[in-house]
């Protein structure tokens, strides 16, 4: 080598959300973690998601990843928990369930489908995935201001929401604490390795380590190429609206609209095939307030202040890819589009298997190899 | 909702908006022009069309310039469309505005935005309590209000507007408590090796002369070379604080006006992700725009202050460019026509920015990168300290900063932030304000509401 | 009840035509098509809002519409810059403090809500 090179048990490409939840369960187990972040300007899927914790809905036809996502929203309590202890950031966890409205009864039939579906795959009782159908008048009375346009909707109390921005924040601040290294305007080009040992290339620098982790969103693709993995992941653009700080509203998150924790009422959202552009269009942002005031009339003086939008790092199944690479040993991959859902499972669950630890149940159902297999059928991501 | 086609629509009715919308008028094309305000001018001649004779005098003859600008629209068959708030510009030149709650569109061959300029951000101790505002703001008062402080009041800061209203004020009776000037002889040295521009303008520098000893012989308190500027007060103004040499100073008072320059209000170009440029001389960012005023955004050009710095004169001759760029590309005017008709306006523009670099070099910002428990976002109350904590995070830019810390998160979308941010984390950082960057800037530019924008979804 | 008011008329400006505005209530009489964030400050007010973050009292900045801090509630329609409003006979402005409210259905403001960063 003829540059300066950096050693570590682990190195994390990429310091989002789940680059920095992974790199920080990994120095919860005492690993000497590297993390290599890109430049102000990169995609950043982490900085414009919605902030849901969610879990109705999802692994539909895919029992582990529902039984996945219910495992890490029931341990997000610890993960919040010990990010305000260590860092005294308070992420703002908050799981009071949460709602996802109908418009249509075809939309509400559509709902219990799935939702019970999803109950028999795990288990069939309702302690295995609790869950309501609701009416327009039950829901009226849960949760006030209903447009008179909604049918019904669903209810879990597994729901709930954080901030994002804080929970990237305190990730980042925790990391810092201990010792870990953030290496900004880093994007790695070239991975090789030599024996035991991974070398990562990032402009003039060279960083090694016996493991590394990939968990660089859409750069994923490329890089997953180079130690034997696949994971063929496209982006899906989401845009999300932001209205002013209004007092107390919404109690629980809800699908397409939430209050945060600061009082701004955000609401969302779309999912668009566009390639590498998040910029903001009027047509979908209008369909979003649209559907916001058909779903609360009271919100139609709402100020808005910001919009967005944001590339999620979507899978062709839409399910995550998490694998070891067999040809690379030490090489893991780890993508997904709910970077916030999964945050507990990442730094808890995750890291230790990283680190040469119980390989989780349900990983095997997400290896990146899956979408070379000619009969693995799956609905386009939904 | 319907959607009404133009040739061109033109942002803003300041004196590069109005000359961009009478010239491509004149020449044939069907030419929009929105202002989010009741009449033309922009702010440098705000209230034009409402004025009287004792504003004018006190104004001075340079405000009644724009009268023949706001006439000539008029006469030049150009639409001018008021209280329109524009909320979004396309790339493909769809325009969004809102009037009295009712959304608006328009479809433009092509966009000249005129959008001028905004006060830099004026980043000290104390610069958000009531009882302080920019020099701008005090002029607006006056123009469009004929409102005028009452008792003593302290102007801080440097470059021409702040002598301007001084003098301004003195005309109009106004008694002044004190001018704390920044300027230094540092900055007289470094504004000696641009003499030669100085001279070139020497009818605006006689001007400012004339208005400088206007100011002297009435005797107001003038300290220049004033750093640690810092306004002290609970609940309002109540003190200006600040440093002469060795000396400090404090001078009792209710109303702090502040200016240091003017900056390109760049919203609109970096929401089209137009290429921009961090201007050094100027210290403020500005869009990449050809000599007609193009951007490398197909069929969007800027005109006037929002394409950097340039004043009033030089606005009103970009727009004109502008215009003739516009009516060419329609095939109204050939380009033989259109290079004819823009030699002269060349002429002029070179006169009216030859004095620019001097300027520039002679009213350099000082307060621009302030101590750690300064107020830089406004909005969200966010520090310099606070800022550079997120540096240390491995925030590397403004982007980054603000999912860290809210900064540019607020309804002034970075307006008052931005520059003190970029120079901020370039400072930390020791890199260049070029390589920092800038807020990712995207609509609503201006708000609007849920409902409001619902309306427009089909 | 406006005591040292920081903005005067401009000594020797001819008398207009008044109308009548309310600021919180306050009857003013303020010159017709005059601006209104000048009108409110010609008659002493120096509290348009309290910022929603800390609740501290801010005023206008820049009287153009850039800087956000003119925000009053106009007519029962929260957060409009008075900066860029015009005043109309029988004008009802109430300053911004605290949040708004969707609870009720109706326009009203409620207590100030504090985060820290």
């Amino acid at each position: 080598m003829t540059n300066s090179s950096v050693t570590a048990d682990v190195i994390v490409v990429g310091g989002g959300l789940v680059g920095a939840a992974v790199a920080y369960g990994l120095a919860r187990q005492k690993a000497r973690v590297l993390v290599l972040d890109e430049g102000d300007q990169a995609f950043r899927a982490s900085r414009g998601n919605f902030g849901l914790v969610w879990v109705q809905g999802k692994g539909y036809g895919m029992a582990p990843y529902a039984r996945w996502t219910v495992g890490s929203a029931r341990a997000w309590p610890q993960l919040a928990e010990d990010l305000l202890q260590a860092t005294g950031v308070d992420v703002q966890l908050r799981q009071p369930g949460g709602y996802a409205f109908c418009f249509t009864a075809d939309e509400l039939t559509a709902r219990r489908d799935r939702l019970q579906s999803i109950q028999n795959d795990l288990g069939g009782s309702n302690e295995d995935y609790p869950f309501e159908i609701l009416d327009a008048a039950d829901l009226r009375a849960r949760v006030p201001h209903i447009g008179p346009e909604v049918v019904g909707g669903s209810f879990t109390p597994m729901d709930g929401h954080v901030n994002p921005l804080k929970l990237l924040r305190a990730l980042h601040t925790a990391l810092g604490q201990r010792g870990v290294s953030v290496v900004p305007e880093s994007p790695v080009q070239q991975i090789a390795r030599a024996g035991d040992v991974f070398t990562l290339k990032a402009g003039a620098k060279y960083y090694q380590a016996p493991r590394i982790v990939l968990a660089a969103g859409l750069g994923n693709r490329e890089l997953a190429e180079q130690v034997g993995l696949y994971a063929p992941v496209q982006p899906n653009r989401g845009q999300v609206l932001i209205g002013e700080r209004a007092g107390h509203f919404l109690d629980f998150p809800t699908l397409n609209v939430r209050q945060t924790d600061e009082g701004t009422i955000q609401l969302g959202d779309s999912m668009e095939e566009v390639g590498f552009d998040d910029t903001t269009t009027t047509d979908v942002l209008a369909a979003i307030a649209k559907r916001g005031v058909r779903s609360f009339p009271v919100l139609a003086g709402l100020k808005l202040v910001r919009a967005w939008g944001a590339l999620r790092v979507m899978s062709p199944d839409g399910f995550p890819i998490y694998q070891q690479s067999e040809a690379f040993p030490g090489a893991f991959i780890t993508t997904c589009h709910s970077g916030v859902t999964l945050a507990a499972h990442h730094a808890l669950t995750i890291a230790p298997w990283v680190l040469g630890g119980r390989k989780p149940a349900e990983i095997g159902a997400f290896e990146g190899a899956r979408f070379l297999n000619p009969n693995y059928k799956f609905n386009h991501a939904h | 909702m319907k959607t009404e086609t133009v040739d061109v629509a033109v942002i803003g009715a300041g004196p590069a908006g109005l000359s961009a919308a009478a010239t491509a008028a004149r020449c044939g094309a069907n030419v929009v022009l929105l202002d989010e305000q009741a009449g033309p001018g922009g702010q440098i001649y705000r209230a034009i069309t409402d004025t009287d004779a004792l504003r004018l005098q006190i104004l001075g003859p340079d405000y009644a310039v724009g009268q023949k600008l706001a006439d000539d629209l008029i006469t030049s068959g150009a639409r001018h469309e008021k209280g329109v708030s524009v909320w979004e510009v396309t790339r493909d030149r769809s325009v969004h505005g809102l009037k009295d709650g009712q959304v608006r569109s328009w479809q433009a061959r092509h966009v000249v935005l005129a959008t001028g300029a905004m006060e830099r951000p004026f980043p000290i101790p104390g610069w958000t309590l009531p009882g302080v505002m920019t020099a701008g703001a005090a002029q607006i008062l006056l123009k469009s209000a004929q409102v005028v402080p009452a008792g003593g009041l302290v102007l801080a800061g440097c470059g021409p507007l702040l002598y301007l209203l001084a003098w301004q004020y003195l005309r109009a009776g106004v008694k002044i408590s004190a001018i704390v000037d920044t300027t230094d002889r540092a900055d007289h040295r470094r504004a000696l090796a641009h003499a030669g521009g100085a001279l070139r303008g020497w009818r605006m520098l006689a001007k400012g002369l004339k208005l400088m000893l206007a100011i002297r012989r009435a005797g107001v308190p003038f300290y220049t070379g004033a750093s640690e500027l810092a306004i002290e007060g609970s609940g309002q103004a109540e003190a200006l604080k600040f440093n002469v040499g060795k000396h400090t100073h404090r001078i009792s008072t209710s109303l702090v006006l502040l200016h240091q320059g003017v900056v390109p209000n760049t919203q609109f170009s970096w929401s089209l992700r137009a290429g921009h440029q961090w201007d050094d001389a100027q210290l403020c960012w500005s869009p990449k725009t050809d000599e007609w005023g193009a951007l490398d955004v197909p069929g969007v050009l800027v005109a006037g202050d929002g394409g950097g710095i340039g004043g009033a004169l030089a606005a009103a001759s970009q727009g004109r460019l502008a215009g003739l760029s516009v009516a060419c590309e329609l095939g109204l005017i050939d380009e033989k026509e259109r290079d004819r008709l823009a030699a002269p306006v060349r002429g002029d523009l070179a006169e009216q920015l030859a004095v620019r670099p001097f300027l520039d070099a002679l009213y350099r910002p000082k307060m621009r990168v302030p101590h750690d428990d300064v107020v830089v976002c406004r909005c969200e109350e966010v520090t310099a300290g606070q800022i550079r904590s997120h540096v240390a995070l491995g925030c590397s830019g403004p982007n980054q900063a603000k999912s860290f810390g809210r900064c540019g998160m607020g309804p002034c979308q970075g307006r008052l932030c931005g520059l003190t941010v970029t120079e901020v984390i370039a400072q930390a950082r020791g890199v260049p304000p070029e390589e920092v960057g800038y807020y990712r800037i995207r609509p609503p530019i201006k708000p609007i509401t849920l409902g409001e924008l619902a309306g427009e979804a089909t | 009840m406006p005591t040292d008011t920081l903005f005067q008329a401009l000594p020797g400006a001819a008398p207009v035509a008044t109308v009548q505005i309310f600021f919180n209530d306050r009857p003013l009489k303020v010159a017709a098509g005059t601006n209104l964030a000048a009108a409110l400050m010609l008659h002493g007010v120096q509290h348009f809002r309290s910022s929603p973050v800390s609740g501290v009292p801010r005023a206008p900045y820049c009287m153009m519409g850039v800087c956000f801090e003119c925000l009053v509630e106009i007519d029962g329609v929260p957060s409009r810059q008075s900066c860029l409003a015009t005043v109309r006979d029988g004008m009802r402005v109430k300053a911004q403090d605290g949040l708004r409210s969707f609870d009720s259905g109706e326009v009203h403001v409620e207590g100030e809500v504090r985060h820290e960063n």
